[in-house]
């Protein structure tokens, strides 16, 4: 297992966020987390990522303990993008990428440096942007800028915290995508997100989550059923199956929800 | 060099270059090594290292309007002064019959407000780590300190003589006029220390902008940097404030002068934060001895009236590419 989440929970004061939550991830797997706002999707995320200390259970990052590791092994391995970031000083397309090899940074960025933000920057076909102000962008060209500043380093475990919510259609694909060709290479991705049709085309394994609860977890084909998403989403739903492709159609709310 | 011609006494040029070598007149020695190298000396690293303690506030508190001063460090400075000049234990006295004054201890006015910016910086940092070192905690705590040190100064002002409430309000204005060797000393000593501690943090300073969490993912303890940060900067303002008395200007304006000519990156906003902090406070300083002769204004004053024109026209010169 490349990440192993083992009966934890965490809370915020009284407030219970993470139940009990159980969850893994191979080499190669792009997990997707799934469930209502509020459910408890970017906790575990941050647990991961260090941020958040979880009151009970353990984290594994490779077979060891979260807390064995140094903050700059956690840096040079994982990369994470929060759904988005507040701006309040000026800062360029390049210099936000550039900002995270910060792991692999010596005073001077070098060639490899650079190389590795122009490559960031091809993959997800930002390059264009590199001069402009993050301000100036639109909310998804700067999630873009996010997801490349995250591949910058080159991580190999990837957290991503709704990373399709302000895209349009094509961006959408585009950006899961780049992360099935990346995770293809030997990574791994764990990806919270609202879009079941992406979760079932993209995901290898998901794991729904209800009031910082594992409600299901599995293929996408396996768990994400009309009967699993009326329990948690309090909707009703059909899934269809055309060309190879299932996707979910919400027919309506649940009248007692 | 054209700040050491200029004053009082009229030097010309060859004269003043003379004395920096050890020759000529005794007098324009005088002058030039006693009053006017270390003033002159004085207002580059103070206004540098003042412009550096604004950058560094605004960037781990990732607020533009922060400084050391908004957060209530020059006033609980001020109230330490204003506290040692009315209990008259630096002995303010009438130095002349139309009301100018003395203080013949002035070193425990300084050690006086030194000691009470601390205060104020550790109770900032206590408030704050109580709440995580969360920015917003820390800028609100910095105000209640503000208005806290403020009122207890005004109060002190009401109960002091009229000599008291004088050199309270000269302090107050911002002078460079009591340089010292000494005091350039010590001013230069703290500024090269947290010059170059912040120069080795460039990169962690630059994380910071991308909020906590990215900093984090990015091996850096935004927590740790607020903290340290905080010290340093708080450190910078209580030593150039304890000396020069409150010029805020510099700290605020000095840092977004520089980020509008060369960007945000802390590798060259830190250097040209303090270039311009220190051109700023040095020609506010040259004007005010020489505008009025042989009258020398507070250069607290005349910081504002440069500074504000050239901070304007850079707003509006680079209006499309400001981040407000």
């Amino acid at each position: 297992m490349v990440v192993a989440v083992d009966s934890v929970s965490f809370s915020y004061r009284e407030l219970k966020v993470l139940k009990d939550v159980t969850m893994n991830t191979k080499k190669g797997e792009i997990l997707c987390l799934l469930g209502p706002n509020g459910s408890g999707k970017s906790t575990p995320l941050k647990c991961i990522l260090g941020v958040l200390k979880p009151q009970k259970g353990r984290i594994m990052i490779n077979g060891g303990e979260i807390s064995s590791f140094n903050q700059l092994e956690l840096a040079k391995l994982i990369g994470y993008v929060p759904q988005m970031v507040e701006q309040t000083f000026p800062l360029t397309v390049f210099e936000t990428i550039l900002i995270g090899r910060l792991p692999h940074l010596g005073w001077t960025p070098k060639q490899s440096d650079v190389e590795a933000v122009r490559y960031a920057m091809r993959l997800l076909g930002i390059e264009n942007l590199a001069w402009k102000n993050l301000s100036e962008l639109s909310r998804g060209q700067r999630q873009k800028a996010l997801l490349a500043m995250a591949l910058a380093k080159e991580p190999s475990i990837l957290l991503l915290d709704e990373p399709t919510s302000n895209l349009d259609l094509n961006s959408q694909l585009e950006v899961m995508d780049v992360i099935r060709d990346i995770v293809k290479d030997g990574k791994t991705a764990i990806v919270a997100l609202h879009d079941l049709n992406l979760a079932l085309r993209y995901a290898d394994r998901v794991v729904v989550m209800k009031n910082g609860r594992v409600i299901a977890d599995g293929k996408p084909a396996e768990v994400l059923k009309e009967d699993i998403i009326e329990r948690v989403y309090g909707v009703k739903a059909i899934v269809k199956n055309e060309c190879e492709l299932r996707y979910v159609v919400p027919l309506g709310r649940c009248e007692n929800d | 060099m054209y700040s050491l011609l200029v004053g009082s006494s009229r030097l010309d040029c060859r004269t003043v270059v003379e004395a920096l070598i050890g020759k000529g007149a005794e007098k324009a020695q005088a002058i030039i090594w006693n009053i006017r190298l270390p003033r002159v000396l004085m207002a580059t690293v103070a206004g540098a290292g003042l412009a550096l303690s604004g950058l560094i506030t605004q960037t781990v508190l990732r607020n533009p309007l922060a400084s050391p001063f908004t957060l209530g460090i020059s006033s609980a400075a001020a109230f330490g002064a204003a506290l040692a000049i009315v209990s008259g234990v630096c002995g303010v006295t009438l130095k002349t019959a139309l009301g100018g004054f003395q203080i013949t201890n002035f070193y425990v006015v300084i050690i006086s407000a030194f000691v009470f910016s601390l205060i104020a910086t550790f109770a900032i940092l206590t408030i704050s780590k109580l709440k995580g070192m969360s920015p917003a905690v820390t800028v609100l705590a910095g105000l209640a300190i503000l208005f806290l040190f403020s009122a207890a100064t005004s109060l002190i002002q009401y109960f002091g003589t009229i000599e008291q409430v004088a050199a309270i309000i000269f302090w107050l204005f911002g002078s460079l006029s009591k340089t010292t060797w000494i005091s350039l000393e010590v001013m230069s000593f703290v500024f090269f220390i947290c010059l170059f501690a912040s120069y080795r943090c460039c990169w962690k300073l630059n994380a910071l902008y991308l909020g906590d969490e990215i900093a984090k993912s990015l091996g850096v303890d935004a927590k740790r940097l607020r903290l340290v940060g905080m010290i340093t900067a708080s450190l910078l303002t209580a030593t150039a404030v304890s000396f020069l008395g409150v010029i805020s200007f510099v700290c605020l304006v000095s840092p977004h002068i520089a980020r509008l000519v060369l960007g945000s990156d802390h590798r060259y906003l830190i250097p040209s934060s303090c270039l311009v902090g220190a051109c700023l406070l040095l020609t506010a300083d040259t004007a005010s001895r020489t505008m009025f002769l042989p009258l020398t204004l507070p250069v607290g004053i005349l910081t504002s009236f440069f500074g504000v024109p050239l901070f304007l026209y850079l707003i509006v010169k680079r209006g499309e590419n400001v981040w407000w």
